[in-house]
């Protein structure tokens, strides 16, 4: 790198950097319990983000699917596993019930809809959000309007006591520590399976992948499966922490969105990083700018894509 | 430079394109007087000749149609479904100038007609809203254009901004955008109103004629959407149109040829903005008020759907497109169980899209051709079960891009 | 050949317009066309049914007649965006040819359909559920009427029974738009008068469902909370803070701690016993008027909610009142109806939660429910009338001088930190 660029990047280190870090000593000095708290919240908040973005980025990763229906499975996945969890009095089947039940329902729609679009990348997503609107009214009908609450066992879901903070709740740092094991099982599954080999293969060069034997479409549909699966993981255990109702399609369809494209279309750890960078961003704009703390959010977006198109750890595949 | 690299530089241009099928680009001769037969591009005046010659009595009759139909019809229909569609129909026309022959597929154009209507709100006249936000009460004929020049520079910076982006990414940084503008106008009482924005917005009383009353305001909106439409076919035809449809195609190519690439697009959003500003100033006219709501994800993907339901292929599938959209709008409800409406609406999207790719332009080019011409059955991209190893650079005319 | 191709649809897509626009509608001489406009989309699509419920149930009370005519009721939607209730509106009003028009929902809703009601003086125009004070106070149309009370006098007197709790200091916690902005206004009008503090205002945004921050920033030295926020973001902030240990009781806003949130589908929390709120209705009235309405309500709808919502009361009463006052012209709708408005101005009732009548603007005077929430007998939650407050106006108790002063409820007003 040439003494220019390197002059660049130090400038806008410093531009971003800077402010932030006298941000950082003021709000401890003035309020710390505010400060701590808000970070944890906002690192709890990344957690169900990155749970909720992994699916999505995966899908699109692999297959090119910008999958707009992602919000749905996540509620489908939520009122499945809410049913069941609601008739077998048991917080874990719900989340197994949600994960099958939208993996199910994503391996259908891209065996018997997606398979037949390839490369039309517009097309697809024409299609998804038509499938996102019929699915959310058929959801209203069947369920209707009322507000869903789920009921993880007691241990978890309570108040704990927090250094700085005094009380915080523990479920959300049980969030964090399912994002965190679901991460590393994504990371095992993708670096050290065969199918998860294929499939970063396929990342990389699809072609590549079909000319060397190997049957495409069915990790495709694995592929879609699991990360449809995740949505309605992630259904289930965010719908824990807030709770489920019509509309949270589209709140945690935009969160993935923004999460995916900042961090990197198709890198999980870009999902990790696009989350934290959000989850913060969001809590800390309502907590100190709450007017205006909204837009922030689309607005890092907004920059991270004119500067840096492919997300900050994504890159370009053929 | 890697095999992977090479191909892509090779194909770039077909592979990210939106998937309507270049219609400038005919494999066989076009009309006379189209830029493309004779190989150069045509002069304004030889243009304009060529496409009056092209007028047959189709045109004579669908004008006549459209100029008529007021007086056929009843003021409901003459406003809410013809209004309407006409001034939603121009916005589309914005999107499918953009995302069929610019290849950029943005989300940000009702956006753009937003922050026009916005903008004759506050400049002009209009209802006291709350919070303190104000109207400056200045006549229409200096707020409209002023209106108008705002949402062309936010389009032109939006343009700036999503230049560098290709494909669905294009559709993500504007969808962002839009999303942004939306909270902004939302959150900010003091210039935007707040979440209730500016009420009674009306059309002005020119030469003692109304125009928010249903049969001027129809012929206002029809010479609008008359303009966009035949503004866009002329500048499809001429040099700037057919550079833009270059870039599309193979911008690597077209940069090797000299041209400037990333002007072409930015320009092509001015252009798109113009026409949606103008669109969102009729339709802030026709609602009589703006509000966060009109610009919201709802609004945003609403003109998307108008785009594709029409198909992008051709200007008219924005109106065409538009009147669908505002007649299953109206009276699904009559039709099905008055609860489940939104299902027959996603229903009818899902179809036309899943089986028609270019929209209902696309279905009634396969009916004709395949009906009523006889059974000669084209190939036409999209349809029916395709293998998977058909890729895109592949896809366009049985040949790749090298080929050209 | 493209343009031939798009041209031929063109032509036949307007020549089957042609065919549908000529057709018109029309109305029978003895029915009375009466459109309803609720929110079967979007953020209020349940609430929304009920709201329709409440219009039928009127009707079915008055054996589907008044004045001596027939009633048809047509239905009409809207997503909560006022675009769409415009539209809905201008659909019924111009191509289905109602009569009088019922509706909308949701407050920004009102003031569209308000502004639309001055384009066609010659016909009524009743409110359905919406809420917002700017719609009577700010730019009244002479035609649109509303027979119930608005956000603000809906928590008019709770601010006394804070002060009477002796909750000196409070911190609150709202949405940030109109309606919440009315109700703080309610709250605080009496709140600040007689010495209250509200020391800080949360204004979250519309659609936050965290609200962990906001949790984290309430200061540590307020007495109480008040809590103006509705649905699944009342739930989800009520969860949220008993989960971060906060130990301060509340006061909530009419919709935070209504049905639809006692009633939600999982483990119902103790914390909100005995949390105060107060609205245009509850559901512990213990009248014979109330109960009989419940019961109807009841017997007629198996499938809706176990007790009539807060929209199925208001359409309710609206909808009586438009049939009361047609019973009084006996169904005369000739001259721009005239007689009917005149009926309606001056139209007093009771309803099933109190007396109504309208002011100078067209907006209902009636009463207040303060409410305390409690245990059923049977395990459920519900909310106990502790007081009532009769002939609430829209300026709030104060003077009316003093009212116009203040001006209506926004972000800062009124402010007694």
């Amino acid at each position: 790198m040439n003494i220019s660029g390197r002059f660049w990047t130090w400038f806008w280190l410093a531009v971003i950097g800077l402010p932030l870090v006298v941000f950082v000593v003021w709000a401890n000095l003035t309020n710390p319990r505010q400060f701590v708290s808000t970070l944890l919240n906002g690192v709890t908040l990344a957690a169900l983000y990155f749970l909720v973005a992994s699916g999505f980025t995966l899908v699109f990763g692999l297959m090119r699917n910008v999958n707009l229906a992602h919000g749905s499975l996540f509620l489908l996945g939520a009122y499945i596993g809410w049913v069941v969890g609601d008739a077998t009095d048991n917080w874990f089947l719900a989340i197994a019930a949600g994960f099958a039940s939208a993996a199910l329902v994503g391996f259908l729609l891209q065996v018997s809809v997606f398979r037949f679009m390839q490369g039309q990348e517009l097309r697809q997503t024409m299609v998804t959000i038509g499938i996102s609107i019929v699915l959310a009214d058929l959801m209203l009908w069947c369920f209707g309007g009322e507000i869903y609450s789920f009921d993880p066992p007691r241990a978890i879901f309570q108040t704990m006591p927090m250094v700085v903070v005094g009380k915080y709740p523990a479920y959300r740092l049980v969030v964090l520590g399912i994002a965190i094991a679901v991460g590393l099982v994504l990371w095992l599954f993708l670096n050290r399976t065969k199918v998860g080999m294929m499939i970063r293969a396929g990342v990389d060069d699809r072609q590549m992948l079909a000319a060397s034997g190997v049957n495409v479409q069915r990790v495709f549909a694995i592929t879609f499966a699991i990360g449809a699966g995740l949505a309605g993981l992630a259904g289930v255990i965010g719908g824990t922490a807030l709770s489920i109702s019509p509309g949270e399609d589209t709140r945690y369809l935009m969160a993935s969105l923004v999460v995916v494209i900042v961090g990197g279309m198709g890198s999980i750890p870009g999902a990790a990083v696009g989350a934290l960078l959000i989850g913060l961003a969001e809590q800390f704009g309502l907590s100190y700018a709450p007017t205006y703390g909204v837009v922030f959010t689309f607005l890092i977006m907004v920059l991270v894509l004119a500067f840096r198109p492919t997300g900050i750890l994504g890159r370009r595949s053929t | 430079m890697s095999a992977a690299q090479w191909r892509r530089a090779m194909n770039s241009g077909a592979g990210r394109t939106a998937w309507s099928r270049p219609p400038s680009l005919p494999a066989r001769p076009g009309p006379a007087g189209s830029a493309i037969a004779t190989g150069t591009a045509a002069s304004p005046v030889q243009s304009i000749v060529g496409a009056l010659r092209t007028i047959g009595v189709r045109h004579v009759a669908v004008l006549l149609v459209v100029l008529v139909y007021p007086w056929v019809a009843t003021p409901f229909f003459i406003y809410q479904i013809g209004g309407q569609a006409l001034v939603l129909g121009l916005i589309a026309l914005s999107l499918t100038f953009l995302g069929g022959y610019g290849g950029m597929v943005s989300l940000a154009q009702m956006s753009i007609a937003g922050l026009a209507g916005y903008m004759v709100a506050i400049f002009g006249i209009a209802g006291e809203a709350q919070g303190g936000a104000s109207s400056l009460g200045w006549p229409w004929w200096i707020a409209v254009p002023i209106g108008v020049a705002i949402a062309t520079l936010f389009a032109t910076f939006v343009g700036w901004l999503s230049v560098r982006t290709e494909g669905i990414y294009t559709i993500m940084i504007t969808l962002a955008i839009g999303v942004s503008f939306y909270y902004l106008a939302q959150q900010n009482y003091s210039i935007f109103g707040g979440h209730q924005g500016f009420n009674q917005v009306h059309a002005p009383v020119v030469l003692d004629i109304d125009f928010s009353k249903p049969i001027p305001y129809y012929y206002l909106a029809l010479f609008w959407a008359l303009a966009g439409y035949f503004f866009v076919k002329y500048l499809l035809r001429a040099p700037f149109g057919v550079a833009l449809q270059g870039t599309r195609e193979n911008p690597r190519r077209m940069n090797a040829l000299g041209f400037d690439v990333t002007a072409h697009r930015v320009a092509a959003y001015a252009v798109a903005g113009v026409l949606a500003a103008i669109g969102g100033v009729l339709l802030t006219w026709y609602n009589g008020r703006i509000s966060p709501g009109s610009v919201g994800v709802g609004a945003m993907l609403n003109i998307l759907i108008i785009a594709v339901l029409g198909g992008m292929r051709h200007p008219l599938g924005a109106f065409i497109g538009a009147i669908l959209f505002v007649l299953v709008q109206n009276f699904a409800i009559d039709v099905i169980a008055r609860e489940r409406f939104n299902l027959v609406i996603g229903i009818v999207f899902l179809s036309i899209v899943l089986f028609s790719p270019d929209g209902l332009l696309g279905l009634w080019g396969y009916v004709r051709t395949r009906i009523l011409a006889g059974g000669v059955q084209p190939k036409i991209r999209g349809w029916g079960v395709g293998s998977t190893r058909r890729e895109p650079a592949r896809m366009r005319n049985g040949g790749t891009a090298a080929d050209r | 050949m493209r343009a031939t191709r798009a041209g031929l649809l063109g032509s036949a897509l307007g020549a089957a317009l042609f065919a549908v626009a000529i057709a018109g509608s029309a109305s029978a001489q003895e029915t009375i066309k009466i459109g309803a406009l609720s929110n079967l989309e979007g953020p209020f699509a349940v609430p929304g049914v009920d709201g329709h419920r409440g219009v039928e149930l009127a009707v079915k009370q008055h054996n589907g007649m008044a004045g001596g005519k027939k009633i048809e009721i047509i239905k009409y939607s809207s997503d909560a965006t006022p675009d769409k209730a415009v539209a809905a509106t201008r659909k019924a009003v111009e191509q289905d040819k109602v009569n009088i028009m019922i509706g909308p929902l949701s407050g920004d809703e009102g003031i569209a359909v308000k502004n639309y009601s001055k384009s066609h003086p010659e016909m009524v125009f009743v409110n359905g559920s919406s809420g917002a004070q700017a719609t009577t106070l700010q730019d009244p149309s002479p035609n649109f009427y509303r027979f119930n009370t608005e956000g603000a006098q809906w928590m008019v007197g709770l601010g006394d029974v804070a002060l009477a709790k002796g909750y000196k200091k409070m911190f609150l916690i709202a949405e940030d738009y109109g309606f919440p902005y009315s109700q703080v206004q309610g709250f605080m009008a009496s709140y600040c008068a007689k010495g209250g503090r509200v020391v800080k205002k949360a204004w979250v945004p519309l659609g936050t469902k965290d609200y962990s921050s906001v949790i984290a920033g309430i200061p540590p030295d307020v007495d109480a909370l008040v809590v103006v926020l509705g649905g699944s973001d009342a739930v989800n902030f009520l969860n949220q803070a008993e989960q971060a240990g906060v130990d301060k009781p509340f006061i909530g806003g009419s919709i935070t701690v209504d049905q639809t949130v006692l009633n939600y589908k999982g483990k119902k929390r103790e914390s909100l016993l005995g949390t105060a709120s107060a609205g245009p209705m509850a559901d512990g009235i213990d009248t014979p008027a109330w109960k009989k309405f419940v019961a109807d309500y009841k017997a007629a709808f198996p499938q809706g909610f176990p007790s009539p919502s807060l929209f199925a009361y208001l359409y309710y009463i609206n909808t009586q009142a438009v049939l009361l006052g047609l019973d009084a012209v006996k169904g005369d709708l000739s001259d721009n109806q005239s007689k009917l408005k005149a009926a309606l101005a001056k139209l007093e009732f009771d309803g099933p939660a109190g007396h109504i009548k309208l002011d100078e603007n067209r907006n209902a005077i009636g009463d207040t429910y303060i409410t305390e929430v409690a245990k059923a007998p049977d395990g459920g939650f519900y909310n106990k009338v502790t007081k009532v407050v009769n002939d609430v106006s829209q300026t709030l108790g104060l003077p009316k001088a003093e009212f116009t002063k203040m001006g209506l409820g926004s972000r800062d007003v009124p402010n007694c930190p």
